[in-house]
């Protein structure tokens, strides 16, 4: 395998964004691209992932292309997914050896429709979008089996929440921070129970980009590299009825692949757009009470869906180029009760 | 390249207007199926899944790859799904040979798709954000005007179109599993059909339809085990640019002209008009055949109508193109650019049937999309690169 390593990261993330898609994205990628030290023009690979359904349009990528400067002509490829699999992919074409670089990119905005809504066209059209279930009482029936399974508590979920925001404060792209009161929290009235408005991601429209660089040119561009030491996705059944909600058997067998039990882990970013996520996800990779999870606050703070995952990865590669510690795991899901899991370990040079 | 790439599988499903006999699981399992046959593999014996198709609102499920993940034996796998508009196909073919290019996977299934009938295309290409123009007039409204650019440029004869239609038609009755089958079918009888957005005629424009193409790519040692003859990966290149500029050449555009340059260099080729035997390439409406002829440098700028009107490109002329039938007979939007990689090899394979052309050693697969400006192109032989 060819050694790759993360050497920029930019992001974007508001509550509610006046600006449209392209507008969040070109200052985004100019930033990550500027931060790179490479020209535009020498950046040899790009790929993004967004949604056609957040948009609602079709083809609602194509005019991103504009924020990349795709002139002259790029090789350029897209996903329909989060970013962290445009990353993936990226990464994979650096490994063919046909490219040395990538910028990856990804954006969303959540807060034109009602999310949770959308969200349930993601299901079985035939048989389950019909009933058209919203993606947070989706999640809280995963909460309701997790609770039951590991005799864990509403209580602990909110020390979660009580937890992420307040390692918000001072994220500027955090939508939601600050000192909250775990008995306070537990009097808020449940949106779907055992589910608190809390307990839910808030909506989000943003954009995150990255260049990955290939070898000894990236010890040259950035002080401190970040090196994807490795990386591995898996995918569950979609129906609920098949899978066992309160474990994430594809993020075990992704994390185990990815290699995170290989060293010390200083800290990690989770994609759990949901309490009780972090909880399961925390298992499912074995990290122990040492590890520092979610330094930026993570989804439960700021959510720009389809962006979030390779936010994840970003705020992960940053920490280690600020040297706040040597090993992370940044991971990434899409898809109904973290139906995809995807499982990255960076180490900084 | 990093590891060799060979394709050992190849499954499609029967092309209709509407596959009402499945649901989406069944008729992309019913290609992962036959895929799976001719590589006589379980699929047990597939590392990872690659899902491609055009937007989602083409059957209202947002990322269905998500609910389709069970069907494709992808449980506990990793999937990817592609989406780079209409050559989508084409992407997804060449995101799996680089899964195993990279040397990450061995076995890797592709699987594209479109099931029109479950929405309505010629919607789903109107919707606009606020404040856009809606062109309401879906994809042959966009390229109409283009076509007329190339005519007055090539100065080609007015019937070229015509006769790109008529050869794909009749190609389309040797081919299976095509839509379209027009028996019988005449140059009178297309020139004859309504003219639906001028210069382009009913019979000169693709259909919509329901179906799925999956291919099987594998590493060398896996090739080997295989009991078919694989058709061997020589190169893979993508090209993209913006949709809207001023001075934006759409007709022969720069993506397109780059991506031929870099497909060749890596193949290399230097005379593609000889060197290639045949060419699967994405011709939704009869003229994008000569036009795309000059793109990928089988004729010089202005004279690729002629390798059209002087039988070139007919099954049995010196560049045989589109023997399947083409976009023209088979239509599902997602899967139209990895049927011609299938396609093209099918015909390096000897697997073609009625429509193999002979002595095939090495074949190239096109995809374009969005507005003349993604493009996804390889090359496959029978021989290792």
């Amino acid at each position: 395998m060819r050694d790759v390593a993360i050497v920029s990261f930019a992001q974007s993330a508001k509550a509610k964004e006046q600006r449209n898609e392209v507008e969040i994205l070109m200052p985004v990628v100019r930033e990550a691209v500027r931060a790179c030290g490479l020209p535009r023009t020498e950046i040899g690979f790009t790929c993004s992932g967004s949604s056609d359904y957040l948009q609602g349009q079709s083809f609602a990528f194509v005019g991103a292309l504009d924020a990349v400067g795709a002139w002259p002509p790029i090789k350029e490829s897209h996903v329909e997914m989060d970013g962290a699999w445009a990353l993936y992919e990226a990464w994979i074409k650096i490994q063919t050896g046909d490219v040395d670089s990538a910028l990856v990119y990804s954006f969303g905005k959540s807060s034109p429709g009602d999310i949770a809504e959308v969200l349930a066209l993601q299901l079985d059209p035939y048989t389950v979008t019909p009933l058209w279930p919203d993606a947070h009482s989706l999640a809280a029936l995963q909460a309701r089996a997790f609770l039951e399974a590991t005799g864990k508590s509403e209580r602990d979920l909110a020390e979660v929440v009580a937890r992420s925001r307040r390692s918000a404060i001072g994220n500027p792209h955090a939508v939601v921070s600050g000192e909250f009161d775990v008995e306070k929290l537990l009097l808020e009235p449940c949106v779907s129970s055992p589910l608190r408005a809390h307990d839910l991601p808030p909506v989000t429209d943003g954009a995150s980009a990255l260049v990955m660089v290939a070898g000894e040119r990236a010890r040259k561009l950035c002080e401190r590299p970040v090196w994807i030491r490795g990386i591995d996705h898996r995918i569950e059944p979609q129906g609920l009825g098949v899978r066992e909600l309160a474990r994430s058997a594809s993020t075990e067998i992704a994390g185990a692949r990815a290699g995170v039990h290989k060293g010390r882990v200083d800290l990690a970013e989770l994609h759990a757009p949901y309490s009780h996520q972090e909880l399961i996800l925390r298992a499912a990779l074995g990290l122990g009470e040492s590890v520092d999870v979610n330094p930026s606050g993570g989804a439960l703070t700021s959510h720009p869906l389809m962006a979030a995952g390779l936010v994840r990865i970003g705020e992960a590669a940053m920490r280690l180029m600020a040297r706040d510690g040597d090993r992370a795991v940044a991971h990434a899901t899409q898809g109904p009760c973290l139906q995809q899991n995807l499982v990255c370990v960076l180490e900084g040079d | 390249m990093g590891e060799r790439s060979a394709v050992i599988g190849i499954g499609q499903t029967k092309y209709d207007a509407k596959r009402v006999d499945v649901s989406m699981p069944g008729l992309v399992r019913e290609a992962a199926l036959a895929a799976l046959a001719d590589a006589d593999l379980g699929w047990q014996d597939i590392d990872a899944v690659v899902v491609g198709k055009a937007p989602d609102m083409f059957e209202g499920v947002m990322m269905p790859e998500l609910f389709l993940a069970d069907a494709l034996g992808a449980a506990g796998k990793p999937l990817l799904r592609v989406h780079t508009a209409g050559s989508v196909g084409g992407s997804t073919g060449i995101v799996a040979s680089s899964l195993v290019e990279s040397g990450v996977f061995e076995r890797v299934l592709c699987v594209a798709f479109e099931k029109q009938s479950e929405s309505n295309a010629m919607w789903a290409l109107t919707v606009s954000t606020p404040f856009s123009v809606a062109v309401i007039a879906g994809a042959g409204g966009y390229f109409a005007p283009l076509i007329r650019a190339y005519m007055r440029r090539s100065g080609a004869p007015e019937d070229t179109g015509i006769r790109v239609a008529v050869k794909d038609r009749q190609n389309a009755l040797k081919n299976p599993y095509a839509h379209v089958k027009i028996p019988g079918v005449t140059f009178e009888q297309v020139m004859a059909s309504p003219m639906l957005w001028d210069p382009i005629r009913y019979l000169e424009t693709c259909p919509s339809s329901d179906g799925a193409c999956a291919m099987i790519f594998a590493s060398e040692a896996k090739a080997a085990k295989s009991p078919g003859k694989p058709a061997w990966v020589h190169a893979t290149a993508m090209r993209s640019e913006p949709t809207m500029f001023a001075g934006r050449d759409q007709v022969n555009p720069l993506a397109g002209r780059m991506n031929a340059k870099d497909l060749y260099a890596k193949a290399g080729i230097t005379n593609p008009r000889k060197e290639i035997d045949c060419a699967e390439i994405y011709v939704p409406f009869s003229w994008f055949e000569p036009m795309w002829m000059e793109t990928m440098g089988f004729a010089e700028e202005g004279q690729g109508w002629k390798m059209t009107y002087e039988g070139a490109t007919a099954i049995d002329g010196d560049l045989p193109v589109n023997m399947s039938g083409g976009v023209l007979s088979s239509n599902p939007i997602g899967a139209s650019g990895l049927i011609r990689f299938a396609e093209a090899a099918l015909q390096v394979r000897g697997q073609a049937g009625e429509h193999q052309v002979d002595g095939v050693h090495k074949a190239l697969g096109h995809a374009y999309g969005g507005g003349s400006q993604y493009f996804s192109t390889y090359i496959v032989a029978d021989h290792k690169p």
